[in-house]
């Protein structure tokens, strides 16, 4: 009897005789090589918890981004133009919340926080219609739009920089007060522990009761390293303190966003039709229309999540800079797809994963970030990280055994 | 008896070129029809359109006497129309069980999402493939890790599963070795005696005279006759196919070739 888990299939990943995923194991190794190595190069400045904290942060953005572009190259797609369209919509809340609407204002905010996500689906939806219903290429489409966006930008106030936030908003930066606090990290750690420790059993017994075999070992062992690996974050993040003071800061607001949107895109990638039929569209495409898939449909919704995700990151970002300026997220479609392809996610459609993309966004992060701290310059940075980026497809094919 | 499938006047062009033109056929419960013709002669067009894959220009289909629009493979899938094509529609990134309920996963509806039951799907595509192929057991394995057998028996699942009334098989044995062939065939007469109506394209002109009930020969998108098995030879099969020429015994249809 072969050993039956009720991993999702759907995902089609190599998993060793434990059930681990390979591959993002090994990207997890590689990220401890990298932090080691760059600890010791730096003279013990990036294992601090004010690096880790900074890291954290910066790396959200390419996260948040890297998500939603995971879901378009598993259907065979590319989007190159989420840089430009985060820089648009985060002129776009700039003028609406500096410019247009009272600044003191409480429902101000919200209300352009909505519009831009609003802007964001809409954008995303004009990509998917030419995409998926036009039939013109990805590449060519979100070309158009990197150009089309990023000029959009300029225009929508003469290429001004718009300053300063609401203060409210700001926090979703994760600035000096962008964090969640001391006691309130430690109780969103206990209750997303109970809620994932309990979501194993109830999958267990659910196994049991279908007569799976199904491997208590394995689940003990995730939830053990899950526990450690978040029980460690959330100490780090609490020992970093706000400027002057004693007191810790805890969880970055920016990391609170991408967990929101890492719990949201697993659930949709793993256990909804729709996460199903994104993958049988980069699977074969065909195949999935002759069973009834709605494949344009498909394709026109992951494009308008991809928006969503755009204009997301786009709050994170002006809120960080605390300014709307039209270079905002210039070259960030670069670091988005490499941290997708680096996490797993495959050119040729059909392959990819949700938890690669973010450990992915973390390998350049903590590239950029430790070579910051020793010294490097941009132009070395952007040469490391292109050799990076190849070497990590180079290895990821002769690990899946792929022709 | 009512017949299944009435297909009358069916008609469909790409870009000027008649794939298939003005073709009549019918298919009986528990009836297997063999379509025969060369590549190209617009036998797979044809089921296609049944299989709602492509949409006729012209004509009409009636399903059990209703008529059907068939805009869709939803659609055919809703009327009891099963396909297995001749690519077998699976996608290689995708394990059985995915690939069998591809399109039509059992899930609950939750707000704008269907949440699926993959336990459930699981535990139903275990049962078929296990009664199809025993020794089909890797049920984990993405379908580009399994045989040609494998592949073909997931296909065939979910025909069983869904419980088709009309099966369309375009080339079913074209990739399969002697052993599953015989499976194939084997297969073939169960669901005949369940009073399945069955549409069978293929090459091999001894699989259809093993198999088939009637058979229909189509060249250049049209019918060239059809005929029932015991009233034509193998000879005057080829004649049909590849002369267009209607034997006497044959119904002609519009394309037989009118001798001088």
């Amino acid at each position: 009897m072969t050993t039956e888990t009720l991993e999702p299939p759907s995902l089609a990943e190599p998993t060793n005789k434990r059930g681990f995923n390979v591959r993002t194991l090994s990207l997890v190794g590689l990220l401890v090589v990298i932090a080691v190595t760059f600890h010791f190069l730096s003279g013990g400045l990036f294992l601090s918890a004010r690096n880790l904290y900074n890291l954290v942060v910066q790396t959200s953005v390419v996260a948040i981004l890297a998500c939603g572009m995971t879901l378009v190259i598993v259907t065979r797609n590319i989007d190159l133009s989420v840089g430009s369209v985060l820089g648009c919509v985060g002129m776009v809340i700039a003028l609406l919340q500096i410019e247009i609407f009272p600044q003191d204002a409480a429902w101000n905010w919200p209300l352009t926080v909505a519009i831009g996500i609003g802007l964001g689906a809409l954008i995303g939806a004009w990509h998917g219609v030419w995409i998926a219903y036009f039939g013109v290429p990805s590449f060519v489409v979100t070309l158009g739009g990197l150009l089309i966006f990023r000029g959009a930008a300029f225009e929508v106030a003469q290429g001004k920089t718009l300053a300063p936030f609401d203060p409210v908003y700001r926090l979703f930066g994760g600035g000096i007060d962008g964090a969640l606090g001391v006691g309130p990290s430690w109780a969103l750690f206990a209750i997303i522990m109970v809620l994932y420790g309990l979501g194993e059993v109830l999958v267990h017994r659910r196994q049991m009761r279908l007569g799976f075999d199904s491997t208590v070992r394995t689940k003990l062992l995730r939830f053990l390293a899950v526990f450690v690996v978040a029980a460690a974050f959330v100490a780090t993040m609490n020992s970093y303190m706000k400027p002057r003071s004693d007191i810790g800061r805890g969880i970055p607001v920016p990391a609170l966003v991408l967990l929101s949107v890492v719990l949201f895109m697993e659930f949709v990638t793993r256990f909804t039709t729709f996460g199903r039929y994104i993958f049988a569209i980069g699977g074969n495409i065909e195949a999935a229309r002759l069973n009834g898939i709605p494949t344009r449909r498909t394709v026109l919704k992951v494009f308008i999540a991809m928006g969503v995700l755009c204009a997301i990151a786009a709050v994170v970002t002006t809120a960080r800079l605390n300014a709307g300026t039209s270079s905002t997220g210039e070259l960030l479609e670069l670091s988005a797809i490499a941290a997708a392809v680096i996490g797993g996610a495959s050119l040729s459609g059909g392959r990819g994963t949700i938890a690669g993309a973010v450990v992915g966004a973390l390998i350049i992060q903590s590239l950029e970030s430790g070579m910051v701290l020793i010294g490097a310059s941009s132009s070395q940075r952007m040469v490391a990280i292109g050799l990076v980026l190849m070497v990590a497809v180079l290895a990821d094919k002769y690990l899946s055994g792929e022709e | 008896m009512k017949p299944l499938i009435e297909m009358r006047g069916v008609s469909k062009a790409f870009g000027g070129v008649h794939a298939v033109e003005d073709v009549d056929v019918d298919l009986y419960p528990g009836e297997v029809v063999a379509v025969l013709g060369h590549n190209g002669a617009g036998k797979s067009t044809l089921m296609k359109m049944l299989a709602g894959a492509y949409r006729r220009d012209t004509g009409t289909v009636l399903v059990d006497g209703n008529p059907a629009e068939l805009s869709s493979p939803a659609e055919a899938f809703d009327l009891g129309i099963e396909t297995i094509h001749q690519t077998l529609a699976l996608a290689d990134n995708l394990d059985a069980s995915a690939n069998l309920f591809l399109g039509r996963e059992i899930a609950w509806r939750v707000g704008p999402f269907k949440i699926m039951d993959s336990a459930q799907m699981r535990d139903h595509a275990a049962k078929v493939i296990n009664q199809l192929n025993p020794r089909f057991t890797n049920l984990n394995t993405p379908c580009r890790d399994l045989s040609g057998g494998q592949r073909q028996t997931i296909a065939i699942a979910r025909a069983i599963h869904f419980e088709a009334r009309v099966l369309i098989m375009d080339e079913p044995t074209a990739a399969l070795g002697p052993h599953e062939t015989a499976m194939v065939g084997e297969l073939i007469r169960e669901l005949k005696a369940k009073g399945i109506g069955i549409f069978l394209i293929s090459h091999d002109m001894h699989d259809v005279f093993d198999l088939a009930d009637r058979l229909v020969v189509m060249k250049n998108g049209q019918v060239v006759g059809s005929a029932k098995k015991d009233d034509v030879t193998q000879d005057e099969v080829l004649g049909m196919i590849i002369l267009g020429k209607c034997p006497p015994n044959a119904e002609p249809g519009p394309g037989a070739r009118v001798s001088q």
